[in-house]
């Protein structure tokens, strides 16, 4: 019986807690304090870094859908699901650092004229149906196309309706990268630039891990289920007689 | 092209004979407008509150279309008959989405002056108002179809179908609200900057008609 290995990403782990690390002492020891927010801003380094990273794995997702609709390959559906699941526990994280960040600058902790945070609450709802939908599906294959069809009508949604709120509310959003005065400073943006990557790889991290712990618990239960077939044969359930797994191969 | 006829045809013609949907949406329509007559506690509604009950009761009403959409194709084997004909599965999706569009024009066609006649003082917005309700429709027509085929096959399709449905409506609801907001203004409808929501709600459709024509091959195949 084939068994396919799993790879391990360690080493993608370690790579990400380093440059983690590194990113941060970054923004709390070289990145000069914002002149105009000060101290808060600092929290930009971590919520910015976290949105892109959600929004670019939901994109991701509906690739692998797309992939997975072309070759009924259910590799590119798990893929496609993993993406959606991580995004959207960084969702959680861009919604919760988002509102510490208007509580601050604001002094609300919810400010509905913010496009962008409203844009990113509207596409993380549509992507927490991603749940309900799939496992209301009890067929393995149809949950899985179903899946697919979700998740490229939802990659299409995302910048669709990032244009719809964007057009439809005044700007409060900093702009931090385009602004009248020349935008983001050399230090600040190469710190930036850091922890994007940082978070980039932590997503790949843990994006990898829970595809090894899925491959890993599909195998125990195919080597399980291998084994129980085994205890029939012992037993004479079957009519056919009972091959021994040695003479099985060509000798 | 005749499989679409056919499927449509058949579609109207359940419709006519048994009134399932359109009828339903009316009624509830009127009740959920007697409901904010009172929540909201006004007795006339001008500008973004008129804009923001007329196009959130449709959108509820089309869910009670949505729902009902493939419940023959569910519940006597439709789906089936469609993979055995030698037929386009695309072919279903569209019928299903005009279809949906219909049925929506014609609900609104009953549902908006009812509408004026409780809470508007001038009916001078509704003219103008029928080119973003038509867009609106055909976006809906379009995702609804599609929403609507992904949970008639699952074990919650109630629940499911409303849920993934909503917040895919957002920028509809974003676009067609704002625009309505002016045409309902309470001096008389404007009609500046109208035509980027407009534009928006173009996009909306294009984008969502372009996905239903390429994904709803993998809903029905099997």
């Amino acid at each position: 019986m084939k068994v396919p290995s799993v790879p391990s990403p360690r080493t993608t782990a370690i790579a990400a807690v380093a440059l983690l690390a590194a990113g941060y002492s970054l923004v709390f020891f070289y990145a000069p304090n914002d002149a105009d927010q000060g101290f808060i801003q600092k929290i930009f380094y971590l919520h910015v870094p976290l949105a892109i990273c959600a929004l670019l794995g939901f994109i991701l997702a509906g690739i692998h859908s797309i992939r997975h609709l072309q070759t009924g390959d259910a590799k590119h559906d798990a893929r496609s699901y993993v993406s959606i699941h991580i995004s959207v526990i960084f969702g959680v994280a861009v919604l919760a650092t988002g509102a510490i960040w208007a509580r601050a600058s604001w002094g609300k902790w919810w400010v509905w004229q913010e496009p962008t945070l409203v844009s990113f609450l509207i596409v993380f709802l549509l992507y927490c149906t991603y749940y309900p939908l799939r496992y209301a599906i009890a067929d393995r294959d149809r949950q899985a196309r179903y899946a697919s069809v979700f998740a490229i009508t939802a990659g299409a949604f995302v910048p669709l309706n990032f244009v719809a709120v964007r057009l439809a509310q005044p700007l409060v959003h900093p702009r931090v990268f385009a602004t009248a005065n020349g935008g983001l400073p050399a230090s600040m943006l190469f710190t930036f630039l850091v922890c994007l990557a940082a978070m980039a790889l932590l997503w790949i991290t843990l994006v990898r891990f829970e595809l090894a712990a899925k491959s890993s618990a599909g195998r125990l239960r195919r080597l399980r289920r291998a084994l129980d077939g085994d205890l029939g044969l012992a037993g004479g359930s079957r009519i056919a007689p009972a091959v021994p797994p040695r003479a099985a191969g060509p000798s | 092209m005749s499989a679409f006829r056919a499927i449509l045809a058949k579609d109207l013609r359940v419709e006519l004979r048994t009134l399932e949907s359109v009828p339903a949406m009316a009624l509830f329509a009127v009740t959920t407008f007697v409901l904010f007559r009172f929540g909201l506690d006004r007795d006339s509604l001008a500008g973004g509150l008129a804009g923001g009950v007329l196009l959130a009761t449709i959108l509820f009403a089309a869910i009670v279309a949505v729902n009902r959409l493939f419940v023959a194709e569910r519940e006597q084997g439709g789906f089936d008959a469609i993979r055995l004909a030698p037929v386009d599965a695309v072919a279903l999706w569209a019928a299903k989405a005009v279809a949906l569009v219909i049925y929506l024009a014609a609900f609104e066609l009953v549902a908006v002056p009812i509408f004026a006649a409780f809470f508007l003082d001038s009916w001078a917005g509704i003219g103008p108002l029928v080119a973003i309700l038509a867009l609106a429709d055909l976006g809906l027509g379009a995702v609804g179809a599609l929403v609507s085929s992904l949970a008639a096959s699952s074990r919650a399709r109630d629940l499911v179908g409303p849920l993934v449905l909503l917040p895919l409506l957002v920028p509809v609801m974003i676009a067609s609200a704002k625009g309505a907001e002016q045409l309902l203004a309470a001096g008389g409808p404007s009609y500046s900057g109208l035509g980027k929501w407009l534009a928006i709600l173009a996009l909306y459709d294009l984008t969502f008609a372009a996905i239903g024509f390429a994904v709803f091959d993998f809903v029905i195949e099997d």
